[in-house]
């Protein structure tokens, strides 16, 4: 059973439909025993991250989730659920849960293309991810492969070793984060069509274990 | 980089498209369902739903069709058209979409958009805009009016002052129809485009006149969109959504060209 962790924050049926898709059983749920067994936990969301800390804290849920990933439960971290990973957001100067060292930043507001034009922000569409090394949950992805991202904050891990994919946007980010039993992406694999989908039935067969 | 979008528009009424899209072997599709689902297959980026039903017991109709649609299609996707409160937003965002667009609405009740971004984020909430070409004068300084119920009413509202109304009150996006443009498929406004696009930093979709892929080469380019909404160039068969996207990608123009 997979565990889609429920913080209020933004709709996550989303993900839930994508599994069902997918014919893997899912539960969304903020109760910490219901999740404890799962075998699984995804960490979705969209908002703020400073109430999302809010809402876990509430719930008990921030001990329990760095007590999960450090006993070695599979995790996976998506969009807002990514960024509340490391150890603060400059987003409502939120104290974040800190399994990842680094933080999370705003982009500049005067980024800007190739052409001198001002960029978009949020960073709101498709965009390629450059992988830096193979890793089970992103195998079999095209090369040209694009996700649906959307978001005016990216992560900035401390330490590049805990990278795994990068983005370009006026700045290279990292889109996506992979240590031990841990993965998290910027991006929405429920909404990146058949190549998110495939980063998701990936997740739902690997056991954890980063092959660095 | 970040790619430019192409997205399809579907006209509901009532839980059926208005006007039937001929898909492969001249099939023509009146579910809504299944041709986001054939859009979905043809590389869609987004899809655009818009529901023109009349009678508001006709509404659980359309988030029936929202959440059938969320089930087959993973993409993003949005819905517009009678959208007043942030009750009726809530109401399809649980069905699955991931935006909801307020037009006519938010120019009645502009609180609308910082209350639907306050409750689901500025992603959530796309600013439609119907626009005309009028005569420049005091209150129109930038000569292009919102219009509203389809382009019969005119606002006295500046559409380039209502774009940035619209980004200052929290939405994510704009969607700007030209009505001038709009059903002519002689090509998009490109003016109007490349004036909103440039003076507000949140993503346009540029919508109204799509008729050949160089259209939409020219409003994503001369006209910086950053996405180009499509009707009848795709509903009628003239094109396919991937035969637009490989013209687009032979033009230099950066476009999502693996799903």
């Amino acid at each position: 059973m997979i565990g889609i962790i429920d913080y209020k924050a933004g709709n996550l049926t989303s993900v839930a439909r994508a599994l069902h898709y997918l014919g893997q059983p899912c539960e969304v749920t903020d109760d910490p025993e219901v999740l404890e067994a799962c075998d699984r936990i995804i960490f979705p969301g969209v908002g703020a991250a400073g109430e999302a800390m809010i809402n876990l804290r509430s719930q008990g849920l921030d001990l329990r989730l760095r007590e999960w990933v450090a006993s070695g439960k599979t995790t996976l971290g998506i969009c807002l659920g990514t960024q509340v990973i490391f150890e603060g957001s400059e987003e409502n100067d939120a104290v974040c849960l800190g399994i990842v060292p680094g933080s999370v930043r705003r982009f500049p507001g005067d980024l800007k293309d190739r052409e001198g034009r001002f960029l978009k922000i949020p960073h709101m569409g498709w965009n390629h991810v450059e992988f830096s090394r193979p890793h089970p949950v992103f195998a079999g992805l095209s090369a040209d492969a694009e996700f649906y991202f959307v978001h005016s904050y990216y992560p900035a891990p401390a330490d590049d070793r805990w990278a795994i994919g990068w983005t370009d946007y006026g700045l290279r980010f990292c889109a996506a984060v992979a240590h031990e039993n841990l993965v998290a992406v910027q991006f929405h694999p429920e909404k990146s069509g058949a190549p998110g989908l495939q980063i998701l039935a990936n997740f739902c067969r690997w056991e954890g274990n980063d092959a660095q | 980089m970040l790619s430019k979008r192409i997205i399809p528009c579907l006209d509901v009424r009532d839980g059926k498209l208005t006007k039937g899209i001929k898909f492969k072997g001249n099939i023509d599709i009146g579910d809504p369902v299944e041709a986001a689902r054939e859009y979905y297959e043809q590389g869609a980026d987004e899809i655009v739903f818009y529901d023109i039903t009349a009678s508001s017991d006709a509404r659980n109709i359309m988030l029936d069709v929202v959440r059938r649609v969320a089930e087959t299609i993973f993409i993003p996707f949005s819905v517009g058209g009678g959208i007043r409160s942030v009750e009726d937003m809530r109401a399809v965002i649980l069905a699955g979409a991931e935006k909801i667009s307020v037009n006519s609405e938010a120019v009645k009740n502009p609180a609308l958009i910082e209350e639907g971004a306050k409750a689901f984020g500025n992603q959530c909430v796309v600013l439609g805009m119907d626009v005309k070409k009028v005569a420049i004068r005091p209150e129109i300084p930038s000569g292009y009016e919102i219009v509203i119920h389809g382009g019969r009413i005119y606002t006295g509202r500046d559409a380039l002052q209502w774009a940035k109304e619209g980004e200052s009150r929290g939405a994510g996006e704009i969607c700007l129809n030209s009505i001038d443009a709009d059903g002519t498929q002689e090509g998009y406004e490109i003016e109007l485009t490349r004036l909103v696009s440039s003076q507000v930093r949140i993503p346009v979709i540029a919508s109204g006149g799509a008729g050949k892929a160089e259209h939409l080469l020219d409003v994503l380019t001369k006209g910086q969109a950053d996405a180009a909404l499509i009707a009848s160039i795709v509903h009628y068969r003239t094109h396919t959504i991937q035969d637009l996207k490989t013209y687009l990608n032979g033009q230099g123009v950066k476009v999502r060209m693996q799903w």
